[in-house]
């Protein structure tokens, strides 16, 4: 391996190893897409809004958050749900801060395609899987099989479970609004490990549950976010550099 | 605003904040506060969701058979359960609820 890693090249079964993990890890959280299929047309969205949602934001946990907070808010709540999607994603970005260490070509010239397929790619899994090769060409392999492979299992059961979801008809009938509230507690459930991040949880529900009355659908979920940033400035210390977040450790279970 | 242009915003900003993470300087966004508010925001925004998806009806609070599908979900996560297993667990404990008259 170590002569692979100074070539550049990887042996046969190191390649053939990696390019598992990727396919394994892109198929079973893939499957997910079926519970975002179903959720995202009970809540009024049509095949094609679920479809461009899985394809073109392709991030699991912010595309829940929008279709859950236009489902309960309507078309009126769609400032907050955009705004929330888009909060939930920015640790895809800080991601790429790792990832783009091994992605960019040693020559400097990272092709503005590539960069930008690169960027789509670049989720919880993907980012994941390539960090955790220990040689750059694996790491390469690992990122785009991964990327690649989540993006069409997720799209291909987004597509099936949309399908079975128009076909229900009222989502409540079959506890679909509590499969959505499920999936919500099981995206958390990982990232409380941590006493600040229980405190953080803990501060957002009392945030959200007091404004419910009082803003419309969408917003309480947004004033939850200032407990991310009271908790996030009360321990820091000015003027200090941390390293972006560990996908492995710090990733959703869905893409 | 229609629903798809809203869907089409929200790609395009969630593209936004990949691509960001290529093309600028790190040293810009590797502060501490910066990587401590932006780690701790998905449990803040996900625990805001979980309590408007589960106590809102609107402008009001209810408690009705989501929080079944809640308790269940989270008894199941504290099992060790799987995604697709607390997933379909919260879908049949409301619909359960419900079928019993409940919420």
């Amino acid at each position: 391996m170590s002569e692979g890693a100074s070539t550049g090249e990887l042996t046969h079964e190191r390649r053939r190893a990696v390019l598992r993990q990727s396919w394994s890890v892109g198929i079973a959280t893939g499957l997910y897409g079926v519970s975002f299929g179903a959720l995202s047309v009970a809540a009024g969205l049509d095949i094609w809004q679920t479809q461009a949602l899985s394809a073109l934001m392709f991030t699991g946990g912010s595309q829940f958050a929008f279709v859950g907070i236009v489902g309960t808010g309507g078309l009126a709540a769609a400032p907050a749900a955009i705004a929330t999607a888009t909060m939930l994603s920015i640790r895809n970005g800080l991601y790429a801060l790792s990832t783009r260490r091994f992605l960019a070509p040693e020559d400097g010239r990272f092709h503005p395609l590539r960069k930008a397929a690169a960027a789509q790619l670049t989720i919880d899994e993907s980012s994941a899987v390539g960090l955790a090769q220990p040689e750059p060409p694996a790491s390469r392999i690992g990122f785009w099989h991964t990327g690649i492979a989540v993006f069409l299992f997720w799209n291909l059961m987004t597509l099936v479970g949309a399908l079975a979801g128009s076909v229900i008809g009222d989502p409540k009938t079959f506890g679909l609004d509590g499969a959505a509230v499920a999936a919500f507690l099981a995206l958390v459930w990982s990232r409380l490990k941590s006493a600040e991040a229980r405190l953080t949880a803990l501060g957002a529900a009392v945030l959200a549950l007091v404004t419910v009355p009082f803003v419309p659908a969408g917003v309480p979920v947004l004033v939850a976010a200032l407990a991310a940033v009271f908790f996030g400035l009360r321990g820091a210390t000015a003027g200090a550099t941390a390293p972006p977040p560990d996908p492995a450790k710090d990733g959703d279970p869905v893409p | 605003m229609t629903l798809t242009v809203a869907v089409l915003i929200a790609c395009a900003l969630a593209f936004l904040t990949k691509i960001v993470g290529y093309v600028i300087p790190p040293r810009l966004v590797e502060g501490e506060r910066t990587m401590r508010v932006s780690t701790l925001l998905p449990a803040a925004l996900l625990t805001g969701l979980i309590i408007t998806q589960t106590f809102a009806d609107g402008q009001s609070l209810v408690i009705d058979a989501r929080v079944g599908a809640l308790v269940v979900a989270a008894i199941l996560l504290w099992r060790g359960a799987g995604f697709i297993t607390v997933v379909v667990a919260g879908a049949l404990a409301a619909a359960l609820l419900r079928l019993a008259g409940l919420g």
